[in-house]
């Protein structure tokens, strides 16, 4: 059973995608009306991309990707706190996402270009272990949602080199679904929750939310398979009307969650409000470095300029970009100017392009059109014998 | 001198970004008009085709650099002698009269490794039944040429000249094998990936293959390409944009193999993105499909050939994954996903 080649074709079947499908379709016919849900993560966004769900879904059902890139909600000063600590000679290490994700004035990379040393690594642990060859300090650039903050968490309670610190964009996706669930003009009915955020808080956290909300959360996991079912199962409360939260992805996800992980997260971090870029003051929303953790704290052990960086004129073709709108839920990549044309992912305009996470770079290395309504294409006469 | 005035290598990666280069560089002042039937440069098409009484000439030249020379299956030499040979049979010549070898080769190369290099050359020769009668040979300062650099250029005649453009809709797809083994060989044998698996590459002359298609399936076969840089993905949407059709590709149809598939998991490469050396892709009139099919099958660098898909009319210039889930583009990489692989 812990055979990977048989567990990934318990999960990629199309014969059952065949039959959740089918049930899909039913659901939406029976209910009438079109019928509104949103994912809020950016792997649930690839899966769906990858196997072409998009353009099987039934018409009246609309999955839009919400605020599920944390990358691409790190705010503009958070970008420029990193940019202004590498222009005054400082190392910084950070994910490979992070890098082009632009800032006010430039990016990491521009700064990059300009002479700073930044460093890409593919993990904290990574980061730590370049403090321990070096005498440089080295920040290490956090971002990512609760489960990265979890292994930020981890090497700082387990003594650092006294040269690392940490800038922390880490964010908190809960509240942020309530701000989009309350949004003027939202239409979402139902979420599909982060499978794996959920391994860390787990899933009774949304049992509050769904009341308050009045919407139905699923927790799913992400193989095609996983999305389908939780699909499936959003669809069934949204029609029914039941505001409670599910777990669909019970093989890794329990109701209390990873207690120990928890424990970590809160004794290292605290909760506070701060602006998600493009969608609005979240309360709660992000991730800080608690007191006891001063020492580690590059906002407190660095004088950061990031006023010098607001002097500077922003790149012009930032105000066409709606990432913004993209992130709430409210536009897709399709109703942008500069998607594919100006905006591509070597010539990134907002952050949605940069991060593999995003919903704009991934709509765009699938083809752009991932229902492929605007092709024409006569779906069912076009499909291979 | 802004971006666009310097070469990128998005712009050798065989993809769209490639063709416009070209086209913009060298078709528009290089292209002669050419006589109906024939293949000129601005055909873009795997070599040049000029009727002579009732055959055609058809040339074909190539400039090959690989990173490393020596990878799991092959070297820079086999891969020259292969993509040569490979460019005249795309083309319909299954028996080149000659091919000739240019080489550039930077002050400091061992010795040894240009005799190893020149041994898989004789070799490849000699398993494709085709040889070298003229050549160049060049030696640049250190640092003035990476290396060593092989340019190889092959002649040949056909009865009968297959273009990459002749897809109808109706027609089958056929690959002639698995799919992106030379492309992720090369990647994983650049050495800092540390992986458990040695992936080979596929480079192989494929003329005698190529005959035996022909001979199965004679004119019932439309169009034919080797896959290389840009892989299948390219290859497609190259021979869709050409005929003006588009390709409805069956995912679940097309080899891959395990480890090649679970490297390109690994690396987030799609093996449909990366070069192929020992494979073909051809459109096949869909009544004389399977009978071209088993012919290939039964060669032995045809064992895994399979029908991936079909030749619909819309939407143009269009390549459509199956994925047995849904239906998404597939689309054409843009760029390398590391430098230079073949």
């Amino acid at each position: 059973m812990s055979d990977p080649a048989t567990s990934e074709m318990r999960f990629r079947d199309p014969a059952r995608a065949k039959a959740l499908g089918a049930r899909l379709a039913e659901l939406v016919a029976a209910a009438g009306r079109p019928i509104s849900v949103m994912h809020v993560c950016g792997s649930h966004e690839q899966a769906i991309a990858r196997y072409g769900l998009r353009a099987a879904f039934p018409r009246g059902l609309d999955v839009t990707m919400g605020p599920g890139c944390p990358v691409c909600v790190t705010d503009l000063p958070e970008i420029d706190e990193a940019v202004a600590l590498a222009r005054a000679g400082v190392r910084v290490a950070t994910y490979g996402d992070m890098l082009k994700v632009p800032g006010t004035a430039m990016s990491l990379a521009d700064a990059q270009a300009e002479g700073a040393r930044i460093d890409v690594v593919y993990s904290v642990a990574q980061a730590v272990e370049l403090a321990r060859a070096t005498r440089d300090p080295i920040v290490f650039f956090a971002s990512g949602f609760e489960t990265t903050a979890v292994a930020t968490a981890a090497v700082l309670v387990s003594d650092p080199p006294p040269n690392f610190t940490v800038l922390s964009a880490h964010k908190y996706i809960p509240p942020v679904m309530e701000i989009v669930a309350e949004m003027p003009g939202a239409k979402v009915e139902g979420f599909l929750a982060a499978g794996h955020a959920a391994t860390i808080t787990g899933s009774a956290i949304f049992d509050a939310f769904a009341a308050q909300h009045r919407r139905p959360v699923v927790v799913a996991g992400f193989e095609p398979l996983d999305v389908l079912a939780g699909l499936v199962a959003l669809v069934e409360l949204v029609v029914a009307g039941e505001a409670r939260a599910v777990n669909c992805y019970p093989r890794c996800v329990t109701a209390e969650g990873n207690k120990v992980a928890q424990a970590l997260l809160w004794r290292v971090f605290q909760p506070i409000g701060g602006r998600w870029r493009g969608i609005a003051h979240v309360p709660s929303g992000n991730l800080r470095l608690r007191d006891e953790f001063a020492h580690v704290d590059a906002r407190r052990r660095f004088d950061i300029d990031v006023a010098s960086l607001w002097q500077m004129a922003p790149p012009a073709l930032v105000e066409h970009c709606v990432c913004g709108d993209i992130m709430a839920g409210i536009a897709a990549p399709r109703d942008c100017s500069l998607f594919g044309r100006a905006c591509t992912p070597d010539t990134p305009v907002g952050a949605c392009m940069v991060s593999s996470e995003g919903t704009c770079r991934i709509w765009h290395q699938y083809g752009g059109v991932p229902d492929l309504v605007q092709l024409g294409a006569r779906p069912d006469a076009a499909r291979a014998p | 001198m802004s971006v666009r005035e310097r070469i990128t290598l998005k712009q050798g990666a065989g993809g769209r970004a490639m063709r416009a280069l070209i086209g913009e560089v060298f078709v528009e002042g290089l292209a002669a008009p050419v006589a109906p039937g024939d293949v000129g440069l601005a055909d873009l098409d795997d070599g040049a085709a000029v009727r002579i009484g009732d055959r055609w000439l058809v040339a074909t030249t190539d400039a090959h650099v690989v990173h490393p020379r020596f990878f799991p299956g092959g070297d820079i030499g086999r891969l020259a002698v292969a993509g040569t040979v490979n460019d005249l049979a795309m083309m319909g010549v299954t028996d080149a009269v000659m091919l000739t070898l240019a080489v550039v080769i930077e002050e400091g190369f061992p010795r040894a490794d240009l005799e190893r290099v020149a041994a898989s050359i004789r070799a490849t020769c000699a398993e494709a039944g085709v040889r070298i009668m003229t050549g160049d040979t060049k030696v640049m300062g250190k640092g003035e040429v990476d290396g060593l650099v092989l340019t190889t250029t092959g002649v040949g005649l056909t009865d009968r000249v297959v273009t990459d453009r002749g897809l109808v809709a109706g027609d089958r797809i056929l690959v002639t094998g698995t799919m992106g083994d030379h492309g992720l060989a090369v990647l994983a044998a650049r050495g800092n990936l540390a992986l458990d698996v040695e992936l080979v590459s596929d480079v192989a002359p494929l003329n005698g293959l190529v005959r035996v298609a022909l001979d199965a399936g004679g004119d019932a076969i439309t169009a034919m390409k080797d896959p290389t840089r840009g892989g299948l993905a390219s290859a497609l949407h190259e021979m869709a944009d050409k005929a003006g059709v588009a390709v409805m590709l069956d995912e679940a149809a097309v080899p891959i193999r395990p480890d090649v598939r679970a490297v390109g998991e690994l690396l987030g490469i799609d093996p449909l993105h990366v070069a192929n050396e020992g494979k073909v892709v051809m459109g096949v009139r869909a009544d004389r499909a399977e009978a071209v099919l088993a012919a290939v099958r039964a060669h032995p660098l045809g064992r895994d050939a399979a029908l991936i898909g079909t030749v619909v009319a819309e939407p143009p210039g269009r390549v459509v994954v199956d994925t047995g889930f849904g239906r998404r583009l597939l689309v054409e990489p843009e760029g390398e996903p590391l430098p230079r692989i073949c």
